[in-house]
């Protein structure tokens, strides 16, 4: 039996997906700024994506933009941003636990000269909203904070975060990078007072290489790509229509019926953490249910270091991510399992088991054999 | 311009009645490894010579980089082959051959003809003469050295004429296959590959094994291997690679022997495997990476309690090098970038804190009677189940 539990690294693409993609490349294949016919079949699938991103965040849209993925999309937002506001001021709020494609973006603006600050975070991955009040100040042009945390799931309670915000500095500008959030929670970021938000198509189903930011109209960005001023001269380059049409019916599938799935989610989280913790040693961090996204599940395995562990699943057709896959090619620990004060000794011992709607009962319950097996056989050559 | 390359080689030369054996091989070799490149290529063996011959369209570049890499080449001399249509024509031809070749002409040369077809009419001191001449008429800038010319200018009278002045050098060596093969133990490592390139240098053909420790090492960490042996493969020619589970071996030394002991034995295992294959290939020694001190297990104490197990002799071509010499040649020969990729191998995940650097072999042997319940099994094990994986150059 296989058991796929990476979703949050990225998903099987839907055949519907698939399918609607092979009938933009073979048919419609036009470029969508072509003025004759071709061009306006391949400028309809665009809109018609746009149609339903804008319907489920309930935005307008001309507010939706198509990028390559999740990294420019964010990148898009916190260096667009900077770039536009530099004369209002050089301040920019994150937190400790962001994905490297808003930490270094950070880092980029560091560099040229702007002041970041990175908030902590509580037990349970949320933003200490003290600091958060604090932090901001009539300096401040940016606050970026993640959605749904890639490698815990934690969710960030926005409304009450905008809240703060707005009431200190009303011209700042907020981002949430919600590509493991998009297609799984309801955002609403008119409601939510999000001013930037980024999502990913491949997360959920879609095509790799397709993203999106929504960017209120209000809100002034700059570009990172200059060239023929495709999507209002905010994303130069001829539209990946074929990923963007794809992108579109995954979001639609992904959003029918969500409070069923994502109720089935939920239970499913909670038997998987129950089992989980009948084991010897492992501890949950993903607990709390108030505070975490339903298809992330964060274990340390105390006496196994996470790489041999997810190598010794994928033996038996395991796929599980140790931290986050974007992370596991260099040897330093995570900085969302530190932020969140996991101890030391869990540190590399940690694996994240992340759902999809497709995943099967089935699939949890042979990983939760499968582990009952491994764990004793390994932890019997622990390091002495 | 040039259609035919002249192949120089060095030591083969002197072989005595061997010669057409080391010549022959030479020949397949380079025949074997422009098989890989695009295009149609003659390889023959004339009067004492070796030539490629291009008859289609192809790349010179990749070409030249190619044959760079077959052992027992000492030097690649792109030739430009023209027909004996009178010596006028053959001035014509030298001419504008060295207007091509040298767009500067602020050089010194000496021309060096050669009559091979003794009927030609005019002699080689006549031919070095008239030549000369003719090329400092046409090009005022150039003048002659006869001592230490930049460009010295061959041309030799045959059933064509060959003109050429390009030495290229070549990698040197025997070719691959006239020596014998052996078993290389490949790791990930920077040290093994450059070592398995410096065996085969001398006319080894190569075979390799590796051993991995899943779950401890991971796929990604396999396939380094394998690419790695690829681009050994670019010069040794085919590599019939071993990957060997060594997973449960490594379990039951952990659990039965002394941990500062643990890398000693399982090396010490690791070469009874590696000559069991090298025997059934037909091997006649074992190449392994090892140089003097680098780390705890390649002391010379330590280096003593694994060559212990080993009946054939174990070549150690970079038993003398310091790491940068290592690295050095590593970047030559492009095994670098993959050597230093970050995955785990079997040799540091089982590391103890402090490995014994002075073991004493009664003692490590005296651990190893601990073994004697399953050990053999488990080995017999191993080596019934690894995995052969043919790697062509890459």
């Amino acid at each position: 039996m296989e058991a796929y539990l990476d979703n949050s690294a990225t998903t099987q693409v839907f055949e519907n997906v698939t399918e609607i993609m092979t009938r933009v490349m073979h048919v419609h294949y036009g470029n969508p700024s072509s003025l004759h016919a071709k061009g306006l079949e391949a400028e309809k699938y665009i809109k018609t994506a746009k149609g339903i991103m804008a319907g489920q965040l309930k935005v307008r849209e001309k507010e939706i933009f198509f990028t390559s993925g999740g990294t420019e999309s964010n990148n898009l937002a916190v260096i667009g941003t900077a770039m536009a506001n530099k004369r209002a001021g050089n301040h920019i709020i994150t937190t400790r636990i962001e994905h490297p494609s808003v930490l270094n973006a950070c880092k980029f603006l560091e560099e040229e000269g702007f002041e970041v600050t990175y908030l902590p975070v509580d037990k349970n991955g949320v933003v200490l909203l003290d600091k958060l009040e604090e932090a901001v100040t009539d300096n401040t042009i940016l606050v970026s904070i993640m959605y749904v945390n890639n490698e815990i799931g934690s969710l960030q309670p926005f409304s009450e975060i905008s809240e703060i915000i707005r009431r200190k500095n009303p011209k700042t500008v907020i981002h949430s990078d919600a590509v493991q959030a998009f297609g799984k929670c309801r955002i609403f970021p008119q409601k939510e007072g999000i001013d930037l938000l980024s999502a990913s198509a491949h997360k959920l189903h879609g095509p790799k290489g397709a993203g999106m930011l929504y960017v209120n109209s209000r809100i002034k960005i700059k570009p990172l790509f200059y060239g023929g001023n495709q999507q209002d001269g905010l994303r130069s380059g001829t539209e990946n229509v074929p990923g963007i049409a794809g992108f579109g019916e995954a979001v639609k599938m992904a959003y029918d019926n969500l409070d069923e799935k994502t109720q089935r989610l939920s239970q499913m989280k909670r038997d998987f953490i129950s089992h989980l913790e009948k084991l010897e040693d492992v501890t949950v961090f993903s607990k709390n249910e108030g505070c975490f996204a339903p298809h992330i599940i964060s274990a340390g395995f105390a006496g196994v270091k996470s790489e041999v562990l997810l190598h010794a699943l994928e033996e038996k057709e395991i796929y599980v991510s140790s931290g986050s896959a974007c992370n596991s090619h260099k040897k330093a620990s995570s900085a969302t399992l530190q932020a969140i004060g996991v101890p030391k000794d869990l540190l590399d011992n940690t694996l994240r088991f992340s759902l999809s709607y497709e995943t099967a009962e089935e699939e949890l319950d042979y990983t939760i054999e499968t582990l009952t097996q491994l764990l004793p056989k390994l932890r019997l050559y622990r390091k002495r | 311009m040039f259609k035919s390359f002249l192949i120089k080689y060095a030591e083969i030369g002197i072989k005595g009645r061997n010669r057409y054996l080391f010549e022959d091989a030479l020949v397949g070799n380079i025949r074997l490894m422009l098989d890989a490149l695009e295009g149609k290529f003659r390889v023959y063996k004339t009067s004492g010579r070796i030539y490629v011959d291009v008859e289609s369209d192809f790349d010179y570049e990749e070409t030249v980089a190619c044959l760079k890499r077959v052992f027992g080449i000492a030097g690649i001399c792109p030739v430009l082959q023209v027909e004996d249509n009178g010596f006028e024509e053959l001035t014509r031809e030298v001419l504008e051959y060295l207007d091509k070749v040298y767009p500067d002409k602020n050089k010194t040369f000496k021309v060096q003809a050669r009559r091979a077809r003794k009927n030609y009419p005019i002699d080689s001191m006549e031919i070095n003469r008239k030549l000369g001449g003719a090329i400092l008429e046409a090009f005022p800038e150039i003048k002659v050295d006869v001592h230490a010319p930049d460009i010295l200018l061959n041309v030799e009278i045959r059933e064509m004429i060959n003109i050429y002045s390009i030495i290229i050098p070549g990698p040197g060596g025997m070719p691959v296959g006239t020596a014998g093969s052996a078993m290389l133990l490949l790791s990930g490592g920077i040290d093994s590959p450059v070592a398995g390139y410096m065996i085969s240098k001398r006319g080894v053909r190569i075979d390799a094994v590796y051993f991995h420790a899943p779950p401890y090492t991971s796929e990604r960490a396999k396939q380094k291997v394998v690419d790695l042996a690829a681009k050994v493969a670019a010069y040794t020619g085919p590599i019939n690679l071993k990957v060997v589970n060594f997973t449960d071996i490594q379990l039951y030394i952990y659990e039965k022997c002394p941990h500062d002991e643990l890398t000693i034995i399982m090396r010490r295992y690791m070469m009874r495997i590696a000559e069991h294959f090298a025997k059934e290939q037909g091997c006649l020694g074992l190449i392994t990476g090892e140089s003097i001190g680098q780390v705890a297990s390649q002391t010379m104490k330590s280096l003593a309690a694994t060559n212990e197990v080993c009946t054939m002799p174990v070549y150690r071509p970079l038993i003398a090098f310091d790491k940068q010499d290592i690295v050095d040649i590593a970047l030559r020969i492009d095994t670098y970038e993959t050597s230093i990729l970050p995955y785990e191998d079997c040799c540091t995940i089982f590391v103890a804190k402090h490995p014994v650097t002075k073991p004493n072999l009664n003692i490590i042997k005296k651990s190893e009677t601990r073994l004697e319940e399953k050990i053999t099994g488990l080995v017999d094990e191993a080596i019934r189940t690894a995995e052969n994986i043919e790697i062509i150059p890459g």
